[in-house]
């Protein structure tokens, strides 16, 4: 029998034990898709966050409302300047197999992230740290000179490269987690398998079918054990949300982490009180290509940004309720206070549209003249319905639009060489701060699609991070949010909605704007 | 025993005569027409799909909306009198019924053209392939070993990938599906005819090959092949229907009943008439094809049952 | 009989390699690579990936490295998934596919044949319409409206079967993905059979022995079997392929780990090595399962076997 079988029956049969088990209280969720890994330095996705979330834990971890709090770290200071914090790590925390976790675990953690030949997907999401870009392109080869170092085993001192105000919410980022020195030296690749994997937070993988899912089992070695009301979780794999959601109803899932809007009617009269619904940080938004006419012309932009009704976007063609954009930072990031608006956003609907013809027509356009564009988006229902009525929206103003749909890879390949004139995009924030929004727009971005480039914003956006005081710098950065509005940068059409459905069974489960909820803090009835 | 072919086609005529039935030299059709429209289901059928196909390319023309247009004042409604909307509006706004119409007929195009040129190409193909035998057909049926053993849909996928999408494409890479398995029922059946005493006969007589595939091995091919292209339809109606699905096939804001039907399973609860309509026309569709091809395979059998 | 076997193995490994060099460089012509995605990646990032996957190396230099890694079984590693090979991949999800795929093609053969006899034998009387009716519904709606069907009568509100997943593997898990993915290819069987046997019963040598006076018709249908049976071996290589093209819709609808999902998905995410060791892998089931629909042809007619 060879090594996979065996691994194949080993599993079936450590499931149907747990199966069995039927005292102890496990979560099923469902999670969409498979985990790229379980080295969470490997992860982009927040199905993947779920999981590493709940097996590891960084200085800084989430509470309920995802608001920081002290995790493997105790407390923690900052230098006046803002560069340099220093952590002391809370006493007797330990991995899975018993091992203390030290100051060295992050700092090995840390420079494995930056490492260019371990090619991490997200490792600029800490390129805040001092030298962590120039390790990463290569400009310097000794991982040493990155900015974490342990002072002695149990204190860690990081220096950035800028004051951050949102660092300690970067530090509760997967990027941040330690890992396990002593078992990556020993096992290299292979570390990673069920088996060999050591963890330090609340859970521990205990086993992984690809397709199917990962269980995770109460992490004996954590700090906090005897709190955990949970004593397991099993992540499902399942892309079909409406087969999810056939099994949640027959209780085969306790949590299902989307659900299909078009049941949202429904569920609420059939499930009343399961189906969340609650602000997300991320903007859904259409890019306009700046570089080519008539796109170019400020006019143009506008006009096409104030025919679509937003309204309608949200409650009709959605059905979910999707808030509006009139901004480009969704309102309630932290650190920023009320966002910056278009000029027009309170005009009723018929005086945009007029506006909008009249703009056109000063631009060249009209019903004799139409525009005519190529509308882009990736294949999924929900983008189709929105271009199908933005489509719609644009008729009545003689613009005709061509709507094409390709493959997720093909559409952003084809948006990050700015080849498109209109293309679909979305930004979830990867932290809770405005610059994660900003830096959208900035020049030579990868992610500026549509390539808009303004050197005065880009100025105020350098100035905003050199900035320490967070009140100035957000002042600072609504002025070059307005500009960029003004200029009808981009065209943002809604904001996101954290979708969820959530069993009555389960307590604790407290909707946050990011959406993250870690298996600690939830419990469950009987 | 030599037959002189002269005194072979008297001996025909003599016979036919004899039963009373049509003189002319075509009389095999019209025999088989004959029968067919003596078999109740299939003329039922027959009904059915002529108009199935007028309200398909007709329809449009009588109803006040279209299929791409929402009604900003019709979100999701059910199937009303008074709105206009008889079969209801989908989750975009747009009439089902102007949708359900278009589909149809997108349907038809695809599965006719696809199942066209499957049946031409396979039946040549796999006709040529069995009775010539020997070197050839191994040659031939070794390329169509070697087609099938790409998993088709990577092919499909790959084809739209290098040449974007088109619905025209669709078509034909579907239709280059297809006749690979005509071809091997067919050349199935070859083998197995083409030792038959009448083939030995027609040989001995000295027809030349091509000939007498045309002439005696088709058709003796038509039940089968018959049986499997009334087949085929909703296996192609079903590939086209599951590339939309996957994002590949019929582009929006062009339909198709497939896609229809697609959408419609999503809200089968919440929104039952947007799948009870397409997936009622589309019963329909292939139930009344599949009994049209039963009565043409059950007129066309020379033996009567 | 083993040697001819052998011969045609033999001979498809030209065909396999030809196979796999042209879907190795007419993937690369695809737009789209497999590291685009929702957050495009810095270029350092970009230019890190590159290099740690061989993929900024010129392509005939890749290819090489590929057919090097295949002559020793490695069939590379796999861009969607970091922690399992595409070797690993396949053989974790082989088993899942397999169970189904088999026991679905052995009921749709079972069942498909039998109603078909029954079909024939009660030819244009009640039973015949009937089953017919009934097996038509398998064949004119597509499997990925049947199986949410189902799912929402049985797994729903009769609660007989579980709605999805494998769970321990117990046979209440697979009945309700195996009778999808069995139902269109019963059908399509049972009305090959049934047209097949009809012909059959009315040729000549059946019409003799009915004439001799051998048995009532059950007795004569088992004469007739054998050689109606031809069409419907014809139609079983194609569905064991559309069986796995099938086991794509039935396992992602209702969350089995197999590998009928690796197909499209790879594709679609230009996950190169993956495509490549399905397509392999496809192939030589194909090729293999062609040799015994040869070989069933042979035995079923005897005049072939002569040849």
């Amino acid at each position: 029998m060879n090594q996979f079988t065996k691994k194949f029956l080993a599993s079936a049969m450590f499931g149907t034990l747990l199966a069995f088990s039927a005292h102890a209280a496990t979560l099923n969720i469902h999670n969409g898709g498979d985990p790229q890994s379980l080295d969470p330095q490997k992860l982009s996705g927040d199905w993947e966050n779920r999981i590493a979330g709940d097996i590891f834990e960084g200085l800084v971890t989430e509470d309920a409302k995802d608001n920081p709090v002290p995790g493997q770290a105790e407390s923690w200071t900052i230098s006046p300047d803002g560069k340099v914090y220093t952590f002391k790590l809370r006493d007797g925390i330990k991995w899975s197999d018993g091992q203390p976790v030290t100051a060295g675990d992050f700092v090995f953690a840390f420079q494995r992230l930056v490492d260019p030949k371990n090619a991490a997907d997200y490792a600029y999401l800490q390129f805040t740290i001092k030298n962590a870009e120039k390790i990463n392109k290569g400009e310097i080869t000794d991982l040493n000179q990155l900015g974490v170092k342990a002072i002695d085993d149990k204190t860690l001192e990081i220096t950035l490269e800028n004051p951050t105000p949102y660092f300690l919410n970067a530090l509760m980022h997967y990027t941040a987690y330690p890992l396990p020195k002593h078992v990556v030296e020993a096992k290299g690749q292979d570390w990673v398998k069920i088996g060999n994997i050591v963890t330090n937070g609340p859970y521990k993988p205990v086993e992984w079918v690809p397709g199917s899912h990962v269980t995770t089992v109460k992490n004996d070695q954590w700090y906090d054990t005897k709190d955990l009301k949970i004593d397991g979780a099993k992540f499902f794999v399942l892309e079909d949300q409406e087969a999810a959601l056939k099994r949640y109803r027959a209780g085969e899932f306790d949590i299902m982490t989307d659900f299909p809007t078009d049941q949202y009617e429904w569920m609420k009269k059939n499930l009343p009180g399961q189906a969340h619904v609650a602000p997300f940080l991320a903007t859904y938004y259409y890019v306009l290509n700046a570089q080519k006419p008539p796109f170019n012309d400020k006019r143009v932009r506008q006009a096409l940004s104030m025919a679509v009704n937003r309204e309608v976007i949200g409650p009709q063609i959605l059905g979910t309720q999707e808030p509006p954009a009139y901004s480009w930072v969704p309102p309630g990031t932290a650190n920023y206070g009320e966002p910056a608006y278009v000029s027009w956003k309170d005009l009723p609907y018929k005086d945009k549209v007029e506006e909008a013809k009249k703009l056109l027509a000063e631009a060249g356009f009209g019903p004799d003249h139409p525009l005519k564009a190529q509308l882009r988006y990736n294949t999924n229902d929900n983008h189709k319905r929105v271009a199908v009525a933005i489509a719609s929206m644009w008729k009545p103003l003689g613009v005709q639009v061509e709507l094409y749909n390709a493959e997720t890879k093909v559409h952003y390949d084809e948006m990050q060489r700015g080849q498109v004139e209109i293309g679909r995009a979305g930004w979830i924030a990867d932290y809770n701060d405005p610059d994660n929004f900003l830096n959208l727009l900035t020049t030579g971005v990868a992610m500026n699609y549509g390539r808009w480039s303004n050197p005065d914003y880009d100025k105020l956006i350098k100035e905003g991070n050199a900035e320490t005081d967070i009140g100035k710098r957000a002042e600072i950065f609504k002025k070059a949010e307005q500009l960029a509005l003004d200029d009808s940068a981009a065209i943002p059409l809604y904001y996101y909605v954290s979708k969820n459905v959530v069993s009555p069974k389960i307590e604790g489960f407290v909707d946050n704007i990011q959406d993250i909820h870690r298996t600690r803090w939830l419990s469950m009835k009987e | 025993m030599i037959l002189n072919p002269a005194k072979r086609e008297l001996l025909a005529q003599e016979l036919l005569e004899a039963e009373g039935l049509a003189p002319e030299g075509r009389s095999l059709t019209k025999d088989a027409l004959r029968r067919l429209g003596r078999n109740k289901a299939a003329v039922l059928s027959i009904a059915v799909l002529t108009l199935l196909i007028l309200a398909a390319f007709l329809g449009p023309w009588f109803i006040p909306f279209n299929y791409e247009d929402p009604d900003w004042a019709a979100f999701r409604i059910p199937p009303s009198i008074e709105t206009g909307h008889y079969f209801g509006t989908d989750p975009n706004g747009r009439d089902l019924l102007a949708r359900v119409l278009y589909g149809t007929r997108v349907s038809l195009a695809v599965a006719l053209t696809a199942t066209v040129v499957s049946v031409v190409i396979g039946v040549l193909y796999g006709a040529v392939s069995g009775y010539i035998g020997g070197r050839l057909d191994a040659i031939m049926m070794r390329f169509v070993d070697i087609m099938y053993a790409l998993p088709y849909i990577l092919f499909v996928i790959l084809l739209m990938v290098i040449f974007g999408r088109n619905v025209y494409l669709l078509f034909a890479a579907i239709g280059a599906l297809e006749w690979l398995t005509m071809a091997r029922i067919v050349r199935g059946q070859t083998l197995s005819i083409k030792h038959r005493e009448f083939i030995e006969a027609a040989r001995a007589s000295g027809q030349r090959p091509f000939k007498i595939i045309v002439k005696h091995i088709i058709p003796n091919l038509v039940g089968p092949v018959v049986i499997f292209a009334a087949l085929t339809v909703p296996e192609i109606i079903a590939t086209e229907s599951f590339l939309s699905y996957l994002g590949f096939g019929v582009q929006e804001p062009l339909t198709s009943l497939g896609t229809l039907i697609a959408e419609g399973t999503d809200a089968m609860e919440s929104m039952p008439w947007l799948l009870i309509f397409p997936a009622s026309f589309l019963v329909a569709l292939l139930l009344s094809l599949l009994f049209i091809g039963d009565g043409l395979r059950d007129a066309f059998d020379p033996k009567d049952r | 009989m083993i040697k001819y076997a052998l011969r045609r193995l033999l001979s498809t490994i030209p065909v396999l390699w030809i196979a796999v060099t042209a879907c190795f460089f007419v993937l690369r012509l695809a737009p789209g690579g497999p590291f685009d995605g929702e957050r495009p990646l810095p270029p350092v990032i970009l230019k890190n990936l590159a290099v740690h996957y061989n993929l900024d190396k010129p392509l005939i230099q890749q290819y090489l490295i590929y057919v090097g890694d295949l002559l020793r079984g490695d069939l590379g590693p796999s861009f969607a998934s970091e922690d399992f090979t595409v070797a690993q991949q396949i053989m974790i999800g082989l088993p899942y596919t397999f169970t189904i795929g088999t026991a679905a093609f052995l009921i749709a053969i079972i069942v498909g044949v039998a109603v078909g006899c029954l079909g024939a034998l009660y030819q244009n009387k009640a039973p015949d319409y009937i089953l017919g009716a009934l097996i038509l519904v398998g064949v004119v709606l597509p499997n990925f409206l049947i199986a949410p069907i189902l799912q929402l009568i049985f797994g729903i509100h009769l609660a007989w079967f579980p709605v999805g997943g494998w769970g321990d593997g117990s046979i209440k898990y697979l009945i309700l993905p195996i009778v999808v993915l069995a139902l269109p290819h019963a059908g399509r069987i049972s009305r090959i059979t049934r047209g097949s046997m009809i012909e059959v019963m009315n040729q000549n040598f059946i019409r003799t022995a009915k004439a001799k006076g051998i048995g009532p018709r059950l007795t004569v249908m088992r004469h007739a079997l054998k050689p109606a049976l031809m069409p419907v071996v014809s139609y079983l290589g194609p569905a064991a392929s559309y069986l796995l093209t099938g086991s794509l819709v039935v396992e992602s609808i209702f969350g089995l780990p197999g590998i009928g999902r690796y197909f499209v998905n790879a594709a679609l995410n230009r996950d190169y090595g993956m495509v490549l060791g399905t397509v392999i892998f496809y192939m030589v089931l194909i090729v293999f399962l062609n040799l015994l629909v040869d070989i069933a042809y042979a035995w079923l007619d005897p005049k072939v076997r002569n040849r």
